[in-house]
């Protein structure tokens, strides 16, 4: 019988000596009051602004209470829907998320791959600790590490290229070379930080694996493809089924740090269109009812995805 | 003759090694350095005296080096203040934090407590959804905190996926017998958590004291929503974001201070002041980084 097993058997037989629930209570009232903070927390912070989602179906003003405001049934998302940039912001959305997908993904793979190559452990630290760092630097910073490099008149970037002979290249102010700065930034900000689970996993990965392919004569680049890639096959799988999960998201902080006004054709995603119609424009029905739209979307792809993680045999997320 | 193969094979793949050898480095230590050297540029760019950076000459080192930006950027009080502000509420928030996640997985990681299964459910699943920014934000409103110091300490506190790392880390160092066996000898759980538990548990605590307070310094979404009139309680990250992402504030160096006005390029005061805003996240993370690593391993482990 297997530990896990043992363990749940165990934890039946405890709960059959239990006779009720006051037994229960009398006998760890102390642990329960200590859970009294995390609940009032949570409840607060995070039940009670779910429950005033409800003002998505209401047309409700902010000098309303909790139970002000009309009922409208679904009018406002038809307004939602109905609205120019709501599209936009949808498609945007599903770009930026898209390209991420397809440039920051693989990133973490390659480099993980690369840095299991690497015997020099002191080289293997130094490396690792610097490619770490962008992990640990606010968007803001990072938004402002990019003007200070990239920005067409006084950036360091254009400085070099116009040094060698160059145009100088407009990367933050024109829409496609905006899109394409932004995706390399976020692939190099979580490239480093990404390697961190896919060296765990190929840590173990069974070292006689690599010593039969050695004996087979397979050469270093066929042991990385043939042994250790298809051994972390199952960490890729999953992350790229969580990845997908989140493909309705967006951080809104790596959006506001890196935007300016030259260039809106990409910029506006959803949470960028909640924020200007809720906390710029004060219509709070209409982003509210945006805002659900993305996360009961979102909601919804990530069960999907524990779903069809679990089906493929992997552990899932609850 | 199928040794001799196999040697002839052997020897090829050592020469080649080399090759792959050269290139695998080579790549990776390009991939590092464009990490660290975006931020060399910036001190370089700040210790430098105006001419070079207007004619842009400075790319690693400083030319005609001064500290004048930064003697302008500590003149504008407001920067002072705003620091201020920062520590103050990361300080509390990580405290918060702290307390909220232990009182949360300490019970939690008891097997035998009734109702853990409902009670692990009702806090994770606010990791899969959320009431959003607009909730949020008319919470604030009408709890009265917006403007306030509460709506940056008190929201974000209870994070479920701290308490998952918290939880999962108890149950596996923390053995059942210990706390069993100190029951049995009269201790109460309040005794337990604190005698026992905790001092076990210094490294998860460390690495979770760390994530909230990196956490707070560097967010500030919640402080552009909450903050909007009361400029003297804008956190560094909101204030760095008026002056250098949005543009719409520049630094007001004291008038009465000759010597601090000579600089006035934009782009040097504002390296100053980011790399006066990343001073202590770069201070601590050389020793900070292995504690986010097992952090984020036990993370993924699942919830």
């Amino acid at each position: 019988m297997s530990d896990a097993t043992m363990k749940k058997l165990a934890v039946k037989e405890a709960r059959k000596q239990q006779k009720s629930f006051k037994d229960c209570f009398k006998r760890d009232w102390q642990l329960y009051s200590l859970l009294l903070i995390p609940l009032f927390f949570c409840i607060l912070f995070k039940y009670v602004p779910m429950a005033w989602l409800q003002i998505a179906f209401k047309d409700w003003k902010i000098k309303d209470g909790f139970f002000g405001g009309e009922w409208v049934g679904f009018e406002i998302f038809s307004k939602v829907f109905g609205h120019r940039n709501f599209v936009k912001s949808l498609r945007n959305t599903l770009l930026l998320n898209v390209l991420d997908l397809i440039v920051g993904f693989p990133m973490p793979i390659i480099l993980a791959l690369l840095l299991n190559e690497v015997k020099n452990i002191v080289f293997k630290k130094v490396t690792q600790t610097l490619l770490y760092l962008p992990h640990f630097l606010s968007w803001v910073i990072i938004g402002g590490l990019v003007y200070q490099l990239f920005s067409v008149n006084t950036g360091v970037v254009n400085a070099l290229i116009q040094n060698a002979g160059g145009a100088p290249i407009n990367f933050l102010q024109e829409d496609t070379n905006w899109l394409i700065t932004y995706i390399v930034i976020g692939a190099w900000q979580s490239m480093g930080w990404g390697t961190i689970i896919y060296l765990a996993s190929i840590t173990s990965v069974n070292s006689e694996l690599y010593e039969a392919a050695r004996v087979d004569g397979a050469n270093r680049w066929q042991q990385m493809l043939n042994v250790t890639l298809p051994c972390i096959r199952s960490t890729i799988v999953i992350l790229l089924i969580m990845q997908l999960g989140k493909i309705m998201g967006g951080s809104f902080e790596r959006i506001m740090a890196l935007m300016n006004y030259a260039t809106t054709e990409y910029t506006m995603t959803i949470p960028v269109l909640v924020y200007q119609w809720g906390i710029q424009d004060m219509k709070f029905s209409q982003s509210t009812a945006l805002g659900l739209f993305q996360s009961v979307i979102g909601l919804i792809l990530v069960l999907a995805s524990d779903w069809i993680a679990k089906k493929l045999g992997e552990d899932g997320l609850v | 003759m199928a040794k001799q193969n196999a040697n002839t094979k052997l020897n090829h793949v050592s020469n080649g090694s080399i090759a792959i050898n050269v290139l695998i480095y080579a790549f990776i230590t390009l991939v590092s350095l464009t990490c660290v050297l975006p931020y060399i540029h910036v001190i370089a760019k700040s210790l430098s005296s105006e001419s070079y950076v207007i004619a842009k000459q400075v790319v690693l080192l400083p030319k005609g080096f001064t500290t004048e930006a930064y003697r302008k950027v500590f003149s504008d009080n407001s920067f002072i203040v705003s620091f201020g502000v920062t520590v103050l509420m990361t300080v509390l928030f990580t405290l918060m934090g702290m307390i909220i996640t232990v009182c949360a997985a300490y019970p939690l990681s008891r097997k035998t407590l009734r109702g853990r299964k409902f009670l692990n459910l009702l806090f994770i699943f606010t990791m899969y959804f959320q009431g959003g920014m607009i909730p949020d934000y008319i919470l604030m409103n009408k709890l009265g905190m917006l403007e306030k110091m509460a709506s940056l300490v008190l929201p974000l506190a209870f994070s479920a996926y701290n308490l998952v790392i918290m939880k999962n880390s108890l149950e596996s160092s923390i053995p059942d017998s210990l706390v069993e066996s100190a029951l049995i000898d009269g201790a109460n759980h309040y005794t337990i958590l604190g005698k026992i538990v905790l001092p076990l548990s210094k490294p998860i605590l460390a690495t979770l004291t760390l994530f909230y307070a990196v956490g707070r310094w560097n967010t500030y979404s919640d402080a552009m929503f909450y903050i909007k009139q009361n400029t003297a309680l804008r956190p560094l990250q909101l204030k760095l974001y008026y002056l250098i992402v949005a543009a719409t504030e520049s630094i007001q160096g004291s008038i009465n201070d000759v010597a601090v006005s000579t600089v006035t390029d934009p782009e040097i005061l504002k390296a100053a002041c980011i790399v006066f805003a990343t001073v202590p996240i770069i201070l601590v993370y050389p020793f900070v980084q292995k504690y986010f690593v097992q952090g984020t391993m036990i993370g993924a482990v699942k919830g």
